[in-house]
């Protein structure tokens, strides 16, 4: 039995949502809000709860305001908006293709992220924006390139999945090749790059990735009734009024830019974009794109991520891409078992 | 394509072909294609208000395109739908969501998606970013179930359903979209005779109240004839004929349509025609 909460007003407006849905999502903005508390007094320089929150709310000493505000909040806050660029560009994916294989990571995506900052790490030994600039623009060409080749009459779901396997792996053979071409300088600073890591994240990369947020998340969720019609099949919806193509067409330029924006940010932070929406949907146990919580999901597990990298494993501090891989990588072989049992692949 | 002979007891749609569109859906002079291949050249229906249409013919003679075409998911090459004396594809999509339905063939059941959930979508062309569930959704949702016995299930999940179910749960999804026009694309394809009958019961209950104009496609020609009140028979892209069953079914029909020599008898419930097919023996004689 599913509960719903409906408000209504007299003059005729009506919200309605899913109890349990809005549960989720509140118990994650909080776990996300306590994680990144607990991130931000974590380090060579550990500070307390309580100090944390005084500090944000600018009561700390001087020390400590510099410490949380200008080193490890920024840190926070791009782990935060990655994450939940990830969570809710994933969610869009598998809902357009109607398939959870049909992720960020598994399409190709954020490989394609990779060469772009490759080829300004290797064959232009750019600077550190440059490396964003080059890792969006990759990441655009190549949700570009699936596009165009997905395309007939309009995306469907396998063959979007399967022209990303195929461009995902054109794509790694590219890396690989650029990987070779570089001195040992730049390849270091590559491979570092490539395991996805929040190290050394300031202010200069908040704001870009908040403003496309902004604007990217409002946009996504106007249009996310459509999306829940669209799960039925295109006839169906197209039936109901909506319009598929557009729409279509909309949230997939808007989810390339949230993963591409991401894997600028962040470097290519595996699997995030894969779990996130499976673990929300788990969670709330509705159907349709769970698109808010999946970006809250998003979020939560990136920043409780980075603490485990930095924390689990004693002194040695780990990149966050090695934690969500290897725990993203056990859940997709758990995902494939299970897809497999159910007889849907 | 076909021979023009043997067709002048029928009414034939070229002599009606005035039309200055009375009824509310139309096609005039549609070409119809996938790609490159042309399905349908200057065809021309009139969806008669009121009416139960059903659309026969044999396999790819174009009539779900038709359909499609008359649904405006299929846009066609030439010529025009009309709806209300709009053409349909200039219409805002939520507007033709409001006067037209469809029941297409292909519809994905979300996975988890609750009976009452999936009838509640068919809210979705009445609803808006701050109108998402009015009481009169709520009302038409309950009414909708009711109306095609899913009433009980509504907190099922349709996974579990079995298919003649979960077919009077798509119909209950499309009635809930409230449209005095509901087109149905082959409903009861896939359903055993019992469920078939039952689908094809409840659209007959369906046009009768409200005078709700239905079109459907459907395969089988006995079935039409009996709840037809307006048949329209095509092949290759064409038009043979149109009217009512009692009118229009007749041997040479069957013949020129299916190429399938048969007898008509009386239905024995109904009155309506009723096709049996000659008997194996008979068939061989003559190859069509």
């Amino acid at each position: 039995m599913k509960t719903t909460l409906t408000l209504r007003t007299p003059g005729g407006l009506s919200l309605r949502t899913d109890v349990r849905a809005l549960v989720v999502v509140v118990a994650l903005l909080l776990a996300a809000c306590a994680a990144s508390v607990v991130l931000i007094g974590t380090g060579d320089f550990p500070i307390s709860f309580g100090d944390v929150l005084k500090t944000l709310a600018g009561n700390g000493t001087a020390g400590q305001d510099f410490v949380v505000n200008e080193l490890r909040l920024p840190r926070v806050l791009v782990g935060l908006l990655v994450g939940a660029s990830l969570g809710l560009g994933g969610a869009l994916f598998q809902s357009i293709s109607r398939n959870p294989l049909g992720s960020p990571d598994v399409l190709g995506l954020s490989q394609g992220a990779t060469s772009g900052a490759l080829v300004v790490i290797v064959l232009l030994s750019g600077t550190a924006a440059q490396v964003t600039v080059g890792a969006l623009a990759g990441g655009l060409v190549t949700g570009l390139a699936i596009h165009l080749l997905a395309w007939k009459q309009g995306v469907h779901g396998y063959r979007l999945v399967l022209v990303g396997i195929g461009v995902s792996a054109v794509v790694t053979a590219v890396n690989g090749y650029l990987l070779t071409k570089a001195d040992l300088v730049d390849a270091t600073r590559a491979v570092v790059w490539m395991t996805g890591s929040l190290d050394g994240r300031d202010w200069s990369q908040v704001w870009p990735l908040l403003a496309l947020c902004a604007v990217l998340v409002p946009l996504v969720l106007v249009n996310a009734r459509g999306l829940r019609m669209m799960e039925m099949g295109d006839d169906v919806s197209h039936a109901l009024g909506v319009r598929v193509e557009r729409v279509r067409t909309l949230l997939m330029v808007a989810a390339v830019l949230l993963t591409a924006a991401a894997t600028a940010a962040a470097g290519p932070v595996s699997f995030v974009a894969l779990t996130a929406p499976q673990l929300a949907r788990r969670l709330t146990r509705a159907p349709g794109p769970n698109l808010v919580p999946s970006l809250c999901m998003g979020a939560t597990l990136l920043v409780t991520a980075d603490w485990a990298a930095q924390r689990a494993f004693g002194a040695d501090q780990l990149p966050v891409g090695v934690v969500t891989g290897v725990l993203g990588g056990v859940y997709l072989l758990w995902l494939l078992v299970t897809e497999r049992r159910a007889g849907r692949i | 394509m076909t021979p023009e002979d043997g067709r002048d007891k029928n009414p034939t749609p070229e002599s009606d072909r005035e039309r200055n569109t009375v009824n509310r859906l139309s096609a005039e002079n549609l070409t119809l294609a996938y790609d490159q291949r042309v399905i349908a050249e200057q065809l021309s229906v009139e969806i008669p208000d009121s009416s139960f249409t059903v659309i026969v013919g044999p396999n790819a003679c174009g009539k779900s395109t038709l359909l499609r075409a008359l649904s405006r998911m299929l846009r066609p090459s030439q010529g025009r739908v009309l709806l209300d004396g709009q053409v349909i594809q200039s219409m805002p999509a939520k507007k033709v969501a409001r006067t037209l339905g469809l029941l297409p063939q292909s519809s994905i059941a979300p996975d988890g998606i609750t009976v009452g959930d999936l009838v509640a979508r068919g809210r979705y062309p009445h609803q808006g970013l701050l109108r998402q569930w009015s009481a009169e959704d709520e009302r038409v949702v309950q009414e909708s179930m009711e109306r095609t016995g899913v009433a009980e299930l509504a907190d099922r999940y349709v996974d579990e359903l079995s298919g003649g179910q979960r077919q009077r749960v798509w119909i209950a999804m499309a009635l809930a979209q409230q449209t005095p026009l509901l087109l149905l694309d082959e409903p009861t394809t896939y359903l055993d005779i019992q469920h078939q009958i039952d689908v094809l019961d409840l659209c007959a209950e369906l046009h009768e109240e409200q005078g709700r104009t239905l079109v459907a496609v459907l395969h089988d020609l006995n079935h039409a004839a009996r709840y037809a009140t307006h048949l329209v028979a095509l092949r290759g892209g064409r038009v043979i004929a149109e009217g009512a069953p009692n009118d229009i079914v007749t041997a040479e029909l069957v013949r020129e349509v299916f190429g399938l020599r048969c007898q008509i008898i009386d239905d024995p419930e109904t009155g309506t025609p009723l096709v049996v097919p000659a008997a194996r023996k008979a068939r061989v004689t003559t190859t069509s």
